[in-house]
């Protein structure tokens, strides 16, 4: 019965999925590969963050020359390339853009993207910036399926393109074509996002790389404290 | 000299008779098993609370404004702060696997009964102030299941008669959950509860060493002893224990760190995905959801149609837990030894205890909330048929002397 019911504490913790799951229940989301190791991916990603993205959203936590750090940029090419909105390498990512502009033109304050990737999950970001739609009833004239009636325009419509949506079987279809091949656009989204998770965690990249020396550490520690255990225990019977 | 130091310390403070009365000449029963690593193990993670607490308040700011972003400072920009935040949430959810885990070992070998009755109280108290200290913190992040977490739980004082409108408005500060909510909850969540449950621990482990250990044979070591009054079955905890504890805390670390360092969301069981949103008092989360390690109570709170009963059986799910050691009638200790109504009766209880805890994650449907209901009946069958199914057992003979299986 001992290990029934042990396995029936961790059993419930290993096989049941994640809670707040439900938020986003009936759409389907296409999970991503999440590479902090990738470089070059990374880099695109903070391209198309700072080009696209960063006009409107902060990452208010995020510093520069911390990005630069990781993605293996001095602090001179960061400069060159990557910092429009700032002037200091040591700043955050913050925008000029005030909040009740925002609010006035989209509808609410674009959120900041600090540690979106976090709340809302790498597979709903890569699913949701490959779902806008054409759809005449919203003010900016696109709408998504993975975030309905968002106030967010289709901002990366030149490369993709916009799609069109059939009410009846969900599908989304081309309209009009965009710089970019679906499939390179999505290797785009990809990279995108792949930064994002970046920027949800910066530290991870130092967690997983201290991760295998503590258990290293304790995987000794305990062939140091067994066999003194059992010494200790010889003549208990 | 160091001998004479000690001479000079003992004449004064009496170091090395408790050094003896509660490591070296405390004598623990020899068959201790698996299940007797989580009371020291508590102590470990209590201490890394602690610890861990110390450092993240050094960077922490209780205050609305503020909070999110200092943390995701601590996450960022404060060095080895991510591994202090990170050990502190981990070890959040690690202290309450623990404590289910010493208090799972305390039913099965009814380390609750006769004479151990305060040591079970005085566990019970903890149990308490760790929920009260869980729910606090939980609070200080200030993100979306911070905010509304705390916003349905004070609202539940509201659903007392007369006061609880009133009483709800006291404990807030305010008219919803707001800064000046969060300060208080800082200043419980850091100091008070904190006090109180370091406390009740020495209460614990004084009143434990007081009677001494049970074992998993439910035998009283003490009822044999040798010519020199030392237990026959007794052997002291240092080095015995003090060594086997070590071995039993490795491991422990070595689980902790493959979380902590690999998954320290888990997969959202530790740390929910709502809460890395800040605290919106205008927009509510389609899903309030407390830690998993509320999960069972929120679930028989939600399985009660009304919103006061809903309150009362919650708190009574909570207080049939201290009631233990007097509804248990048998003279049997542990579950070795026990007949097949008390082994049927326990198994059901930890299954309905798992399924409430997994349901209360669930959005409340109506099969749920049904299920809910028949584990809540479950649940509390378990206290109130207590007194029956326990006398009327058909237990096995208790050895005079333990086993060493």
């Amino acid at each position: 019965m001992k290990t029934l019911i042990f396995a029936l504490f961790f059993g419930f913790l290993s096989t049941t999925s994640g809670i707040a799951i439900a938020a986003s229940a009936g759409v389907h989301l296409e999970p991503v590969e999440i590479d902090l190791s990738d470089k070059a991916s990374l880099q695109r990603g903070a391209q198309t963050f700072v080009n696209y993205c960063l006009s409107c959203h902060e990452a208010a936590y995020m510093r520069y020359n911390r990005m630069g750090q990781d993605l293996g940029l001095t602090d001179t090419q960061v400069k060159e390339n990557l910092m429009f909105a700032s002037e200091k390498v040591g700043d955050t990512m913050t925008v000029a853009m005030q909040a009740e502009d925002a609010k006035k033109w989209f509808g609410v304050t674009p959120p900041d993207l600090s540690v979106i990737s976090r709340a809302r999950g790498t597979a709903w970001l890569n699913s949701y910036l490959r779902s806008f739609y054409l759809d005449d009833a919203k003010a900016m004239g696109t709408n998504n399926t993975v975030f309905k009636d968002v106030g967010m325009p289709h901002v990366l419509w030149e490369q993709q393109g916009y799609l069109d949506h059939d009410e009846e079987s969900g599908h989304l279809s081309e309209a009009t074509e965009g710089d970019l091949s679906s499939y390179d656009y999505d290797l785009m989204v990809a990279d995108l996002v792949n930064f994002l998770a970046y920027i949800g965690e910066p530290s991870k990249i130092q967690r997983l790389e201290l991760a295998k020396w503590v258990l290293l550490y304790l995987f000794i520690l305990f062939l140091v404290v067994y066999p003194m255990k059992k010494a200790f225990w010889r003549d208990i019977h | 000299m160091f001998t004479s130091l000690m001479g000079w310390v003992d004449a004064r403070f009496p170091a090395t008779k408790m050094w003896e009365d509660h490591l070296s000449k405390y004598y623990a029963p020899k068959n201790f098993n698996f299940w007797y690593f989580f009371g020291s193990l508590a102590m470990l993670v209590l201490a890394l609370q602690i610890v861990t607490g110390i450092f993240l308040t050094m960077n922490y700011k209780p205050d609305a404004e503020l909070a999110f972003a200092s943390v995701e400072y601590i996450m960022r920009d404060v060095e080895w702060g991510w591994l202090i935040r990170y050990l502190h949430s981990t070890g959040a959810s690690a202290f309450f696997i623990v404590v289910y885990l010493h208090m799972f070992r305390g039913l099965i070998y009814g380390s609750y009964k006769q004479p151990r009755e305060l040591v079970w109280l005085f566990g019970m108290f903890i149990y308490m102030a760790l929920m009260a200290e869980a729910f606090l913190g939980y609070l200080l992040p200030w993100g979306q299941m911070s905010f509304w977490g705390a916003q349905v739980i004070i609202s539940l004082f509201g659903a007392l008669p007369v006061i609880g409108e009133d009483l709800a408005l006291w404990i807030r500060g305010d008219f919803v959950v707001a800064d000046a909510t969060l300060n208080r909850f800082f200043a419980f969540h850091v100091i008070a509860v904190p006090l109180v449950i370091l406390g009740l621990v020495v209460a614990h482990i004084i009143a434990l060493h007081e009677v001494g250990s049970n074992n998993p044979d439910g035998v009283e070591i003490k009822k044999k002893k040798d010519s020199n009054g030392i237990p026959l079955d007794g052997i002291p905890f240092h080095p015995y224990y003090s060594v086997k504890d070590i071995v039993g805390v490795v491991v422990f670390l070595f689980i902790f760190a493959l979380i902590l360092f690999y998954m320290p969301e888990l997969d959202g069981w530790f740390l929910e995905k709502d809460n890395f949103v800040p605290a919106d008092p205008l927009k509510t989360p389609v899903h309030i959801v407390p830690l998993w390690y509320f999960t069972p109570f929120y679930a028989i709170l939600r399985a009660v149609p009304d919103k006061l009963m809903g309150v009362m059986a919650m708190g009574g799910a909570q207080a049939a837990l201290f009631l233990l050691p007097w509804l248990d009638r048998s003279p049997v200790k542990s579950i070795r030894y026990r007949g097949p109504y008390f082994r049927i009766a326990l198994t059901l209880f930890i299954i309905s205890f798992l399924a409430l805890g997994y349901l209360g994650t669930q959005p409340a449907t109506s099969l749920y909330t049904n299920m809910a209901r028949v584990f809540s009946v479950i649940y509390f069958a378990f206290f109130i048929l207590m007194p029956f199914y326990t006398k009327f057992d058909k237990d096995k003979a208790v050895p005079e002397r333990v086993t060493m299986k």
